[in-house]
């Protein structure tokens, strides 16, 4: 029996996400994120600007086709969209919703 | 949350006051109706960190309410012989190396009503008049194979043959014949990698065929085919205009042959590349001619690796690469004609076109006419480099983007609106559907990226300089690189100081000897941007406005160029400027040395800001950190950037003042710097991650002045452009317009 991808305990990488999506990271924030990012976990995110300082999350498809829009959420900048990737990754990769105070 | 209903392009990227300009617009949201308005850009979509979206609408005759219709983009390459005379008797013969076999019905050669065709499972198939024969044996997927077909209108009699050509596989040759339709004659023009759209679309299965309409006269209509009879032929564009071709190749074709009793005809495409001809080396001269430009100077059947320039042996360069996604020119019909005022400021402008959801800018360049008085200061815009870029697809295809960009990837609704139309043609940044790279860009298409919205980069960013130089009340010209391209060092030589924008990547070998022609004749030069002069184009003379590249050898490369194409239709050697053997650092003294797009930083001066040479550009700040603010990343060194390498040709005499640090994870080494991979490459672990500020006088009294970062010029509008990265640029400018010269160090 495999275990999750990653670590569901450990809530202070996902913090130092949150408060700093870009830019540098630690060693062990990156390496999550090189988990999150890879081909078969990064879920083809895209995000798309609805208009200014407006996004959505976005799913990529093949052949270039339109992405599929997720209109739910509506984000006010990058970094809130980003974020929202990261919980979408944290939840199938952990196994469980990333709750973080 | 709609995408823009109306897109346009111009016939030329430049224009000049006085000038008429033509605007070809399709309008995509049924309605018919749409706007139009010339608009001076002043500063880009910057975000919420600059000064954001500026535009001053100019009154022409174009402004107001205009109707139009949906025009359609006949994309797909082939080549066309039109003047065949009626023939009794068909044979068929050519090489075929097939990059999509079994993807649809596509055609190889086509002369009305007889065609011989690679069926749905990519068999060779001789067709007539809708009736079949197939040697039901597939072609394999990237190998050369003979191909050939007869058929006797007397008898119906008709036969087909494929044979793999060489190699120890266990390829075997495949046959059939038999009886079709007899009385069928070949007439038409002749295609070379697709049919002629004389076939009614009802007997077009959905994934082959794209004629936009039935063609009525057609003498030869196809009958319905099973399966098949109810259905149109689903047009890859949904316009009311008839395309001329259908059942698109996808792959390499040489030496096809058509023969008969009244003729023999054979197509030499190693004769006239570089041109549109098809050269027919028979006495009977029936030559024709390619559309869409499909790319030639590939390797052929008989390229046996032992030579790489294809000027050197024609035989080895016999063949074509068609697609069905190659796409020169969009033909559109004219929609809309005005002039420019005569005193229009020279500027980056655009037609703003507005039907349903958001604005399609169609930008351009207002340069001064020929002979018009000049300022001091020119911009040179990268339009070399906005063509490259033109309908980026990339983006929005899966994949592991943020392994290499350190974040997600961004688009907006007018991209969203480009992966709704495939027919408008992928950038040089995408793949063919066949996996091999799109070597050629064309302006005679909607572009999607000459505007000042969506992704902060090229065309948007470069406005953020432009912003700069109107907040600073210095007058400006603005000139572009195409017309650097025809004019050469007499564009720029009325200029005292010439300026480039964030990201001026592509130069072609007149480019950048004119640049370096205006630098040896005492010119000063800003190179405002960063991973700039790095790739090499070339002006396809057959072709006017588009450009070919070819990725051979290294680089941060979209796609390799395959092996023994390296040479580009001009003949000239392509790949990185720097592995030709004219590095960007001898140029401008930095080149490209890594990249990340997930935030900027800031420059830290050096020793050498205190050298007394560079003491003019250090007036007034006593800041040892800059540019630690900006619309992109929060600094002003940042996306990709540049750095000084004596090793590359930067002057040994170069100061570099100022030097940026503390990049993030996502910067990596580009990959030209290493001769293996290793660990230890990425902004925090190496300390050759950083983009250098750098100044240097020439032997005739110019000067050099490199930033070496595409998101310095985003820093310039920081707190209502009073910052030092602003200041530094100011104090650089004042000294450059001085006509005292420079002198060396001695």
């Amino acid at each position: 029996m495999t275990g999750p991808a990653i670590d569901p305990r450990r809530l202070n990488l996902a913090a130092e996400f949150r408060a700093r999506p870009f830019g540098r990271h630690s060693p062990e924030l990156q390496a999550l994120l090189d988990i999150m990012h890879r081909a078969e976990n990064c879920q083809d995110l895209i995000l798309v600007s609805i208009a200014p300082g407006r996004w959505v999350l976005g799913e990529r498809r093949i052949g270039g086709k339109p992405p599929h829009l997720f209109t739910d959420e509506v984000f006010e900048s990058r970094e809130a969209g980003e974020w929202a990737a990261f919980r979408r990754r944290w939840q199938v990769l952990a196994g469980r919703e990333l709750e973080l105070p | 949350m709609s995408t823009p209903g109306v897109v346009g392009y111009l016939d030329s990227l430049y224009a000049s006051p006085g000038d008429e300009v033509t605007v070809r617009a399709s309008v995509l949201d049924g309605g018919g109706r749409y706007r139009a308005q010339l608009v001076r850009l002043i500063c880009g979509e910057t975000g919420p960190s600059g000064p954001g979206l500026k535009e001053e609408p100019v009154a022409t005759e174009l402004a107001g309410e205009h109707m139009g219709s949906e025009q359609p983009v006949p994309i797909s390459s082939y080549a066309i012989v039109d003047n065949i005379p009626p023939l009794e008797t068909i044979e068929f013969s050519l090489l075929v190396w097939p990059t999509l076999p079994g993807r649809g019905t596509q055609a190889l050669m086509a002369l009305g009503p007889v065609r011989l065709v690679l069926d749905a499972v990519g068999a060779a198939t001789i067709a007539v008049d809708g009736e079949t024969i197939s040697t039901k044996v597939p072609l394999r997927h990237r190998a050369w194979h003979r191909v050939e077909a007869r058929y006797d209108p007397a008898t119906g009699s008709a036969s087909v043959r494929s044979e793999p050509l060489r190699g120890f596989h266990a390829d075997r040759v495949a046959e059939a014949s038999g009886r079709l339709r007899a009385g069928v004659r070949a007439a038409g023009p002749l295609l070379i990698g697709a049919s002629p759209c004389v076939l009614r679309r009802a007997s077009l299965a959905q994934d082959e065929g794209r004629c936009a309409v039935q063609d009525q006269s057609s003498p030869h209509p196809e009958p319905a085919t099973e399966g098949s009879a109810s259905e149109d032929a689903r047009p890859l564009f949904s316009g009311s205009g008839a395309d001329a071709a259908t059942q698109h190749f996808n792959g390499k074709i040489e030496a096809p042959a058509l023969r008969s009793r009244e003729l023999e005809a054979e197509w030499d495409f190693s004769r006239g590349i570089g041109t549109t001809r098809v050269e027919d080396k028979s006495r009977h001269g029936l030559h024709g001619h390619t559309v869409n430009a499909p790319k030639r100077a590939v390797t052929g059947a008989r390229w046996d690796g032992s030579v790489h320039d294809w000027r050197r042996d024609l035989s080895q360069y016999g063949a074509v690469h068609f697609h069905s996604d190659d796409l020169y020119d969009a033909g559109w019909q004219p929609s809309l004609r005005f002039r420019l005022p005569e005193t229009l400021k020279s500027g980056y402008y655009a037609v703003k076109l507005q039907a349903s959801g958001p604005p399609f800018y169609v930008g351009f360049i207002v340069s001064p006419k020929p002979g018009a008085p000049r300022a001091k200061v020119a911009v040179l815009a990268s339009t070399v480099t906005y063509l490259a870029y033109a309908n980026y697809r990339r983006r929005m295809s899966p994949g592991p983007f943020e392994l290499t960009m350190g974040a997600l990837p961004t688009v907006d609704m007018t991209d969203v609106l480009l992966a709704e139309h495939p027919e408008f043609g992928s950038s040089t940044y995408d793949v063919h559907k066949d996996g091999f790279g799109v070597g050629h860009a064309s302006a005679r298409r909607p572009l999607f990226n000459m505007r000042p919205t969506g992704r902060f980069w090229n065309f948007a960013m470069d406005l953020c300089l432009i912003d700069w130089l109107e907040a600073q009340e210095i007058a400006y010209d603005v000139i572009s690189e195409h017309e650097l391209q025809e004019r050469g060092v007499e564009l720029l030589a009325p200029y005292r100081a010439v300026l480039t924008p964030s990201h001026p990547e592509y130069v072609s070998l007149e480019m950048l000897t004119a640049t370096e022609a205006y630098l040896g004749a005492g010119g000063r030069f800003m190179y405002l941007g960063g991973n700039g002069f790095y790739w090499r184009v070339s002006f396809d003379p057959a072709h006017p406005g588009m450009i070919e590249l070819r990725r051979a050898e290294d680089g941060t490369r979209a796609w390799a160029e395959q092996p023994g194409q390296y040479y580009h239709a001009t003949g000239e050697y392509g790949g990185l400027w720097r592995r030709i053997g004219r590095p960007p650092n001898a140029l401008v003294g930095i080149g490209f040395i890594a990249q990340g797009f997930d935030a900027s930083t800031y420059y830290r001066r050096t020793s050498a800001s205190r050298d007394p040479r560079a003491a003019f550009l250090f007036a007034g700040i006593e800041d040892e950190i800059i540019g630690d603010f900006g619309a992109w990343g929060d600094g002003a060194a940042g996306l990709e950037i540049d750095a000084f390498d004596l090793a590359l040709g930067s002057p040994p005499h170069a100061l570099v003042v100022a030097s940026s640090e503390g990049h993030s994870n996502a910067f990596l080494l580009v990959n030209e710097e290493m001769l293996s991979n290793s660990r230890g490459v990425d902004g925090t672990l190496n300390s050759r991650i950083k983009a250098d500020i750098v100044f240097f006088e020439t032997p005739a009294g110019g000067a050099v002045l490199s930033t070496g970062s595409i998101a310095f010029v985003a820093s310039l509008a920081h707190e209502n452009y009073r910052n030092n990265i602003s200041r530094l640029l100011r104090n650089a400018l004042d000294r450059f317009l001085d006509p005292a010269p420079f002198k060396l160090p001695m």
